[in-house]
This record gives C-alpha cells, structure tokens and sequence, in this order.
C-alpha cells in the first residue's frame, strides 16, 4: 500500500468516524426515516385535532376501552405464547405419530384472516347459531334465559380468535429457535438431571427467548391494530376509539391522538423486554445437530396429538370446512371472471413486499449489528412501530406526506418546465409496496434480528480477518445460516400482505382488486357465504410458502449431516 | 527497540470500554517467524488487544502498523479483511454452515477453486484433518475443531496470527502435542505470531517472547521465556507462575536472613525492607549446612514431588506450625522420606523486591 | 431454485426492482374517461358503472376505497387529485366534503329534473341517487304492528328485554340517534336511547340480519334493520325463513316520516373530466341506473315514477324523513357523544 492512499484513506475515515457514520449505519438509518415517515405523519396529524377529544372520551368511553385493550394483550399474549411455544417445543423435540404433518400444518391457521374466523364462529356460536339450536332441541330450552352459553361476540371470544389466527407467529419463531438451538446444550442439561419437561422451562424456553418475545410482540401488534374482528364482536378497544373519533366525530386529529396513546403502548412493551433482556447473551455455542428427539408413546404420544390437533382443528379445520361448504353451495355467486387476475395482483405484491421487506430487514437487522452500542439498534427498533398501528391510520400516514411531495413536484416542474408530473407516487402500485413494507417490517426485522441475535459475533470476527468485508459476511455467513429466519421472515410478510385490507382499500390505484379487496365487498356487506371462496383461495395461496419454508427448513436441518 | 518492518507493532495502544480504562499504553509487537506470548488473566483486555490488531475493534488511542504500515490510528481504520491477519478463537468460529473444507476455502477466494482446494487439501494434511474434509464442525472433537480453525487460519496465508487463548478447550494430552503443533507450522511460515493466553504454562511453552499485562492494564515485563521466570520484574510477575514461597525481612550486609535461610540481595541497601520470593524448585534439600526443617508432606505430583515444609529452631529443636513453605523437586531421582532435613535458598530461583 | 440463491439474486436487485416491477402505474390519459371514489360495494356499483359505459361511451376507473380513508386521500392528493366523481353510502359524508372545500357545484337540468329538491343540495354541490329506509322489524307471532307508531315507542318499558340492535356507535345508529336530534332535541333524544338501551335483550352486537335471526329464535321481539336487507335475505334459501317471520314497521307517518340513510354523488373540486363528471351523475340519477338500483339493492330510487323493486313495493308507500341525510351530517358527532355518554354497547 502507497503511503499516499493511507494518508488519503485516513483523512477520509477520520471524516467518516467523526460523524459517526458508515455505509450501514447511514443506509439503515436513512431507511429507518423513509420507513417511519407516515408514523412521524400521524404525530404530525396529532398535533392538529378539531378539538379535544379527551375529556368527554375519559368521563365516558375511555375507561372501557384502555381495560378491553390491556385485557385482550394480556389474553393474546397468554394464549398465542402457550399454544405458540408448546406446539413448536412438541415438534421439534419429541417423536410421535403425525409430527411431520404437524410440523407444517400448524402454521396454516396464520393465512386465516381473523375476521373471516370470527365470522365463521359466530355463525357456528351464537344463539341462532346450529350449536346451541342442536342444545336447545336436546334440552328443550327456549330461550337465552333457559341455560348458559359463552357470549361468542364477548372479549373473551375476541382473544380466542386471535389466538386461533396469531399463535402461529409465536410458533414459528419459537420453531426455528428450538431448531437452531444446541443439542449439546439440551442434553448437558438434561445430564444435570433436568427431566424434560424441566429443560423446556429452564434451557429450551430461555435461550428461545428472544425469538419467542419477537413472536408474542408480533401477535400482540397484530391484536391491537385489528379492527375487524373487534367491531364485530363489538368489543371497543383503543382502535374503535380511533374510528369513532375519526369517522364520526371528523376528527383525524383526535384518532391520531389515540394511535400516538396506542403507539406508546407498543413502545413501553418493547423497552419493558429490552430491559430485561439487557445484557444477556443468547447466541448457543454450536450449530445445533439435529436436536434429540424424545420418542413420545402410549398416553403422552395421545396427549401430544391432542394437543398439536386442537389448534390446527380449531383455527383451521373447523371454520376452513365451513368455508369450504359455503363455497361449494355459493359457487356460482362466489366465482368471479376477475378472480385469477385478483389472485395474480395478490401474489405480485405480496411476493414483492415479501423480497423488499426481508430485504431492508436484514439491512437493518445486520446494520443494528455491525453498530457500536445501543444506539443505533434502539433506533432501528422503531420501524416496527408500523405493525402497531391500524392500518388505515398508517394509510393516512402514507397518504399525506407522498401527496405533498407529488404535488410539490408537480408545482416545481410545471413552473420551470411547463410540465405536469401529476402524481407519481399517489395511487401508484409503488406506494402499496411501501404501505406493506412500512406496515410488516416489524415482521421482517424482528425474524431476522432474532436469528441474527443467535449467531456467535465471532463468525463475522473470522470471516472478517479471512478477508470478507460487511457485505461479504452477510453474504457468505448470515444469509445461509439464516436461510431458516429469511424464510420465516418472507412468509410473514407474504401471508399478512396477502390478507392486508385497510391500507389497499385506500391507497390502491383504479380499477385494482386483490383477492383480499374482493372478500371484502361481500364480508361487508354481510354475505360471508359469498365471501368464503376468496377467503379460501387466500388461505390457499398463503399455503404454498408456508409448505415451501416447512420443506426449506428441515431441508436446512438433514444439509448438516452428509458426513 | 529498533522499528520492526516485517511483523506487527502495537504502539501505545488505550483503550477503554464504559468509561474503564482496560489497556493503557501497551506496546507490544512479533517479528516475522517469531511467537510473542501476551500473558495476563483473565479480564485484563488481552482479547481486546488482539481484536484491535485484527480490526475488529476500532482503535481509540495508538497506533499499530503491520508490516510497517500503518493500519490503524484513530481516525483511520484499515478494515480487517484488508490487513492480512489470521485470527483464531478461543471458540474457533468454525462457519456451521459449510464442510472442513470449505471453511478452509473460505479465506482463498483470490484462487481459482482448483487452486483453493489444492491449498486447503495440503493444510488439512498438514494438521491432520485430510480425513474429515466433508465433514461439518459440529460432528468434530474440539481438538479436530482447533486444528481445522487453524488450518482455515493459514490458509490465506497471513503475515499475522492472532491466537485468542487457542488451546483452552482442549484437553491436557490434547493440549501440548497441539500446541506443539501449531507453534511448529507457524515457525515454519515465517509467520509473525501474537497469542495471548492466562496460562504461564503454555506461554512458557510456546513462546519466543513473552509479555505480561497486569489487572492494572499496564505491560509489566517483556523477555524471553527465561527472563520472565528467572528475572521477574516485580511480584506480580513472579506470581504469576504457579504458587512461590513469600519471604520478608530486612537486608543486613548485603544479604536477608530468613527463617530459610540467607538470600543475596545486591543493590538493596543495608537496613531496607525487602519482600522475597521463592520458587518451590528453589528450595534445595538435603544441602550440608542448610536450615534445619521438617517436611511435614512429601506428595507424588506427577515426576515432581512437591513437599510442604516448616522450619525448625536449630537449638532447641521446635518446629512452629504457623509457617509452612513447599518445595518442589524432580520426584524418581531423588528419594525423600518425611522428617528432618536440611535445606538452603539456590540464590538464582529467589528474587529480592524491595518491600 | 434454493432459498439461497433466489436470495442472492434478490437482494441485489431487490430495490431496484421493487421500483421497477411496481411500476408507477402512469395514468392512462385517454380522452373519454371519468374517474370514481366510492365506498360502496364493487358488486352493487360495478353493473351501473358498466352500463354508464356501454351507453356513453366514455370508460370508468374506479377505487373502491372504504371509511374515511377516502376523503383523506382526495384532500392529500390536493389539486392533482385525478378524481372526478366520488360516491358515498352516506350524503352526510358528502356534505362534509362540501364543507372541506372538497367539491364543486353542478348546474344541470337533467339532474335537476331528475331527483327532487330535497334530496339534493340547493346549490349543486351534493346529490343523493337512493335512499333506504331504517324501520322498525318486529316479529309476526309476537307484536302487533299497531303497538308501534314512532322511534319513540320503542324506549317505552314494554319492551323490556325484547329489543336487539347492533352496537350503538355503528353508522345507522348513529344516523338514526342524529335524525332524533334534529327532530325532538338533544335531552329528548338522550332520553330515547337510554330507554332503548333499558330495553335491550342483550348488549349490542353483530349485524342487521343478525337481528332479523334473533327475532326469527327467539332471543328478542323487536329490532331496528335497514330495509335493503329484507331483500338480501329474502334472495337466500337459508334466511328467507328469518325474513318471514317479520313484519316491517315504518314508525313516524303521522309526523316526520321513517328514517331513512340516503347514498349520494359529487363532483370533485378538482375534477379533471368534469363533462364526463356530469354526464354520470346525469346518468345514475335516470331511470336506467334509478331502476337498477332498486332492482339489484333493494333501494329507493330518489327520482319519482321509477318502477320499485317488487320487494320494495311490497311495503306499500311509507312516509320517509327527507330531512335525515342533511340531519346526519349535522348531529353525527353528538349522537356518538351520547351513545358514549349513556354506554349504550354495555347494554341492559
């Protein structure tokens, strides 16, 4: 090396380090604030009400609406951790019968929109419905008077269809956790004389951890930005708060406001793990063998079929078969001459937000890594906030700031150049791709950055100093060590993509349908039966990367054996 | 010290991590060829040090050239792929997703893959491993994975190797023929080597130099494996390997007389406080003339045998408890049974500090 | 292709491509065009839009848009906004828009003579095209029509636990809750709905039809349903039984008239195809689409002497409160500030 070029280079690099930023760290946070941006719209937005919304929603609705939501976090937190976990632990570290199928079925449930199941049990549930008909002709009851039933459309039949729908979230990161995990690790424990049971609790779940918080935060999101199954249930959590005050009070402002209180709801949960999470260490020693199966007989392999079946019944079989029936009975109204180009339309943008959301993920994830201390990683939490917010919020978020940009462009371009750009981004096919990846980021980063935790720092360490820069580490370390995690990461951004409703109704161009869009014409209009194909063809094309990954993954698992 | 311009210099180097100063002004270097051990416990910022050598860490103060360019100042920051080190872990890093040969091949990308699998395949041989190329590290021993780590290590071949307490998984068998192994093969490349450990023993072993930093974070001696061990440069130093007798007295005449015995002290004034310590191997036994003691253990450690031993009023032939020493000697030549024996100081394995 | 190649690749086009493949989709500037908002349902509105088509000539783009997000999006988009039309299921949203400067006023003499004075704005700015009634359902075995003649009625004690609804904070409710305002005044209303809520059989919940299956169970006598899916239900085999085992009451033909919600059309400020603008809302406010409308929704047309649905028809000639929409848009905010006020979702 010339002495000039180190001289040059010095100067250079004692500019860069001065201002504290690199390639990654600029690149990340730059996408950070475009990812943010319809967030800041809202605060923005806030800032703006019509008038003060709080005293009369404290003295009445308020109360109400902060107890459903915290009870409802709580329940969904509970459950989807439960099922999400003890299903995953069961798959990968036991042997029983149907534990392959299981393995890839109890993902599907997540492809379910929550709305379309809580439709579907209401139907199944309520008064009228053909349960409790088949219990009062049994019974010779007549009225609600005569006997006790659950209230379907309760707080309580809110949670358990979330949880029938979210749960796979946690399963998912939990799987892939348990999976990556060290087998030395398991049986070093259970050599200290942990029964199995014991090295779930104390070895299996905390060095998970970190997957297993990212996936319970996901479906926590997910719970508070749902809209749909809350106002049918008629369950007023903080989002119908922000639709009153918005729709009918005409107070964007005001809504805003809420979703700023909803926001810090979200910010306080994530900091609350950061700091318990602190400075422990979660990344296993080794690259796990294919971890020791515990073969599963007599009343525990029932006992574990049982309890792998029942989610799998509950949030798939049972309202898939009656949209299945619905489908058949309401073919001809159902089918549409626009369905295969609604189904195309759904994959492209899915497909698309999947491969930009992994990828800006894994930037941010990997940049959050390659950054010295927590600043930059506290930062690039953030743009998980997206998730947190309903989605026609973060639609309006959207709306406003690309809306000033193109007609600021416009202006500009017309003036010096006497031509009319029109809008380039509004009700572009573009801005829906950036609606879905500012809205499942969160999905991508928190995957990616949960399997990035896992992996030793000493591996960039060594490919570093065998000649790899940043980049090449990512490329020739992380991405196939994390084959697992990306894909996991992809198929959460596709299915929710696939289902996404809110922001596409607004932002979409002309004459623009997605499966999702056409569901909702007839859900809305209360015609489930005819909504029921769609529904199904959502959960039928969410399948297809479901069971890809399944195969990738435990393709990913027997690759480390060929000796 | 003359500039090295074939190996690797770390000048002045501080560093801190939350504000607590670990590394403060070392200075340390290897020549080409030769094997500089740095020796410290654990927590001392060894690694540190040879993170900021590799550029896995950025440098906050000094400077460390590397073949006599500058690497890294602060403000300037060769990136670490650019520098031509090797580094091995404590852990080895060994890449799990990818066969022994591969791994190796991960630093040869610069070669056409015929070239790279030929280099890797010879260095494989070279440590042993021919055998398990297709194999992944998980299905290794941790020797296997050490020897695969530095056969990944030298592959593209470095001008530097940074070896982060390389030996510390391996068992104690293991330990030594592997070690051997690898100071041989390094040796043998030219290559300018830099080790740190916490284990004297294997600093003692391995090293053309040896370098000892203290808890404090200061370098507190630099030799030859020799000098270290028989001219330390202060206690600590002389603490450092393995248990040693501590003495106190003052100097009369140019010597300290002791419970065991006199010791030389030249350069200590007459009437000054001196601290002095004893190697196990420094106390002779059996010596005409010597203090009388009483070996109160004789035990079978390996080919030493290490004995605890009191001493004893000549007169009246009292032996107090509270003062107990060891000595070590080689075990099979020389036959000692418990009881009352003579012994005196061998002046060059006792070192006089002033106290 | 393996996961990790397809990531290879991707990754290194993946920002360019995500530009690329999401083309900015060009607005297709033809000549003949007009361009439509609506948050009705594509099924209900695409058959009209087809036929507007096939008699002028000119094309339709529509966005399908829903809730509020839809003003939002017109008020971003600013004076590039390509909308030209925006049709709503609610005129109360349309004269918020008005009042947001969002609109402008069409003078036409098809449109004039095509929907009455009432049911459209004195200046041009909003017009409504149908409108569908919210009476009272009340089941055939266990209520005599003659026990109901208003709204008011129904806060009456005797129907103590025998009244269903869905949640008070809902569009219609709250349309119907502003209509009261606007005719007997804030307390009277806010005693009207208290007593309503006094009267509930369970706390509220699911949809119209929904309640339509509770009196057909059993679970209550009486429930407040918007007409247009006594239609719907009737069309399907299974809930025809439910839509039978009611009778329609329209309360109020003494006084105001029944409650109605009426959907309406604008024309954008900034509409870039205004003649085209004006030629659709000329067109759905005739009696092709007019008749349509009432065949396929089950609504009222707004123009006089279109032919009604059968279903429609069956209901005879009721009363209806013309001055609803206009009510809604005044009183929505404080109709949601009462229902909040009086925890009508807590039910009974």
């Amino acid at each position: 090396m010339s002495s000039q070029s180190v001289v040059h280079k010095g100067y250079l690099s004692s500019l860069r380090s001065r201002l504290h930023l690199d390639f990654w760290t600029f690149g990340s946070l730059l996408i950070a604030l475009i990812v943010l941006l319809p967030i800041f719209a809202v605060f923005y937005l806030a800032m703006f009400p019509t008038e003060n919304i709080w005293p009369h929603l404290i003295s009445t609705v308020l109360p109400g609406y902060i107890k459903n939501t915290l009870w409802l976090m709580l329940g969904v937190c509970i459950g989807t951790f439960i099922i999400g976990t003890g299903t995953a632990w069961l798959v990968t570290m036991c042997r029983f019968p149907g534990r392959r199928v299981f393995e890839w079925a109890l993902l599907i449930p997540l492809a379910m929109p929550a709305y379309v199941v809580a439709y579907v049990y209401t139907d199944l549930l309520n008064f009228s419905g053909p349960v409790q008909s088949l219990l009062r002709e049994t019974f010779g009851w007549r009225t609600p008077r005569d006997y006790w039933f659950p209230n379907i459309r309760s707080l309580g039949g809110a949670i358990s269809m979330m949880v029938l729908v979210l749960y796979p979230y946690v399963y998912l990161l939990s799987r892939s956790a348990f999976l990556e995990q060290s087998a030395t690790m398991l049986e070093a424990s259970r050599t200290l004389g942990c029964s199995t049971w014991q090295s779930f609790l104390r070895v299996g779940l905390p060095i998970a951890r970190p997957s297993i918080v990212v996936g319970v935060v996901l479906a926590l999101m997910e719970a508070l930005n749902d809209f749909g199954t809350v106002d049918y249930f008629a369950v007023r959590t903080l989002t119908a708060g922000i639709f009153n005050v918005w729709f009918h009070m005409r107070n964007l402002g005001g809504g805003a406001q809420i979703a700023v209180v909803l926001l810090i709801f979200i910010v306080a949960l994530i900091l609350i793990e950061r700091f318990a999470r602190r400075k422990k260490r979660y990344h296993s020693s080794t690259r796990s063998i294919a971890p020791p199966r515990i073969h599963l007989t007599g009343w525990k392999a029932v006992a574990a079929i049982i309890a792998c079946s029942l989610p799998i019944l509950l949030g798939l079989i049972i309202p898939g078969a009656q949209l299945v029936a619905y489908s058949i009975k309401f073919y001809e109204a159902s089918i549409s001459a626009g369905f295969l180009t609604y189904a195309k339309n759904s994959l492209i943008l899915s497909a698309t937000a999947a491969v930009v959301a992994v990828t800006l993920g894994l930037f941010l994830a990997y940049a959050g890594r390659l950054g010295k201390g927590p600043f930059l990683a506290s930062c690039l939490r953030l743009v998980s906030l997206g998730y947190a917010v309903p989605g026609a919020v973060l639609a309006v978020g959207i709306l406003y700031p690309f809306g000033y940009f193109d007609n600021l462009l416009d202006a500009i371009m017309f003036e010096r150049f006497g031509i009319s750009t029109g809008l380039l981004f509004s009700g572009s096919m573009f801005i829906l791709i950036y609606a879905y990846v500012a809205r499942f980021l969160a999905l991508s980063y928190g995957t990616v950055e949960a399997g990035l935790t896992r992996i030793r720092p000493n591996l960039d360490g060594a490919a570093r100093t065998l000649g790899r820069s940043p980049s090449g580490v990512l490329r020739d370390v992380h991405v196939p060590i994390l084959r697992g995690s990306l894909g996991t990461a992809a198929i959460l951004v596709f299915v929710d993509t696939m289902k996404e409703l809110p922001a596409t109704l607004i932002l979409r161009p002309f004459n623009f349908n997605t499966l999702a869009t056409h569901v909702y014409q007839y859900a809305k209009d209360e015609q489930i039966e005819i909504a029921a194909l769609g529904s199904l063809t959502i959960v039928l094309v969410g399948l297809i990367p479901t069971i890809l990954l399944s195969y990738t993954i435990s393709q990913s698992r027997s690759g480390g054996k060929n000796t | 010290m003359k500039p090295l311009d074939t190996g690797l210099e770390l000048k002045s180097i501080r560093h801190s991590f939350d504000n607590r100063e670990i590394l403060k002004g070392v200075s340390i270097g290897a020549q080409a060829g030769e094997l500089v051990c740095l020796l410290g416990s654990s927590g001392s910022g060894k690694s540190t040090l040879l993170r900021l050598a590799a550029g896995l860490e950025p440098i906050q103060e000094g400077k460390i050239t590397i073949g006599g360019s500058l690497v890294a100042e602060p403000g300037f920051q060769l990136p670490p792929e650019k520098r031509g080190v090797g580094l091995m872990f404590q852990d080895f890093a060994l890449f799990p997703h990818i066969s022994v040969i591969q791994n190796v091949m991960f630093g040869l990308r610069h070669l056409s893959t015929q070239d790279a699998q030929a280099r890797a395949v010879r260095l494989l041989e070279r440590v042993g491993m021919a055998d398990y190329q297709k194999a992944y590290p998980h299905t290794l021993s941790g020797g296997q994975q050490q020897r695969v780590a530095l056969a990944r290590a030298l592959a593209p071949e470095p001008r530097v190797m940074l070896l982060d307490e390389p030996f510390s998984g391996l068992d104690t068998t293991l330990r030594a023929q592997v070690r051997e192994e690898t100071a041989h093969v390094l040796r043998e490349r030219g290559v300018a080597t830099l080790l740190v450990t916490h284990d004297p023993e294997e600093a003692m072993a391995m090293a053309d130099r040896i370098k000892i930093l203290g808890a404090d974070g200061r370098l507190r001696q630099s030799g030859t494996p020799d000098e270290v061990y028989f001219r330390p440069a202060d206690t600590f130093v002389a603490g450092l390997f393995g248990p040693i007798n501590r003495l106190s007295g003052y100097v009369e005449h140019g010597y300290v007389p002791t419970p065991l015995g006199r010791v030389p002290a030249p350069g200590h004034p007459d009437g000054a406080p001196v601290q002095i310590l004893v190697r196990p191997e420094g106390l002779k036994i059996g010596v005409a003339g010597g203090v009388l003691v009483d070996l109160i253990s004789v035990r079978q450690l390996g080919v030493t045998k290490e004995i605890t031993l009191r001493p004893c009023d000549d007169e009246v032939g009292l032996c107090p408890m509270q003062e107990l020493y060891k000595a070590r000697i080689l075990g099979p030549m020389h036959p000692v049974a418990e009881g009352k024996h003579r012994v005196a100081i061998d002046p060059d394995l006792a070192f006089v500090f002033p106290g | 292709m393996s996961i990790k190649s397809l990531f290879a690749r991707s990754s290194k086009f993946a920002l360019t491509a995500s530009v690329a493949a999401a083309t900015l989709m060009p607005l297709a500037v033809s000549a003949n065009e007009v361009n439509v908002y609506t948050d009705r349902q594509e099924f209900l509105i695409a058959p009209l839009l087809q036929a507007f088509t096939e008699a002028t000539g000119t094309q339709v783009n529509v966005v399908y848009a829903s809730g509020a997000g839809m003003e939002e999006r017109i008020k971003a988009e600013g004076r590039n906004s390509p909308v030209d039309v925006v049709m709503t299921v609610d005129v109360g949203r349309l004269v918020d828009m008005v009042n947001d400067g969002l609109t402008q006023p069409v003078s036409s003499e098809v449109i004039e003579s095509n929907i009455p004075a009432e049911f459209r704005a004195e200046d041009g700015s909003w017009f409504g095209l149908t409108f569908r009634a919210r009476p009272i359902y009340a089941s055939k075995e266990r209520v005599d029509p003659s026990e109901i003649n208003s709204y008011l009625d129904l806060a009456d004690e005797q129907w103590k636990g025998r009244i269903c609804t869905r949640p008070g904070d809902h569009d219609y409710n709250l349309g119907l809750l502003a209509a009261m305002i606007h005719h007997h005044g804030e307390e009277v209303a806010r005693e009207w709905i208290k007593g309503v809520k006094a009267n509930l059989a369970q706390s509220p919940q699911g949809n119209d039809r929904g309640q339509v299956q509770n009196i057909y169970t059993g679970l209550c006598d009486v429930a407040i349903v918007n007409t247009y899916y006594m239609g719907a239900m009737l069309a399907s085999d299974e809930q025809r039984p439910w839509a039978e085992s009611v009778n329609l009451i329209f309360p109020d033909q003494d006084t105001v008239g029944t409650h109605i919600n009426m959907s309406g059309a604008i024309v954008a400020r900034y509409a870039p195809n205004f003649d085209q603008a004006v030629q659709l809302l000329e067109f759905l406010s005739d009696d092709l689409a007019q008749e349509m409308y009432s065949a396929g929704n089950t609504e009222y047309p707004v123009k006089p002497g279109v032919q009604w649905s059968e279903i429609v028809q069956m209901w005879g000639e009721p009363k209806f409160d013309a001055e609803s929409p206009a009510a809604i848009a005044d009183y929505k905010g404080l109709a949601l500030r009462i229902m909040n006020e009086v925890d009508f979702n807590a039910g009974p």
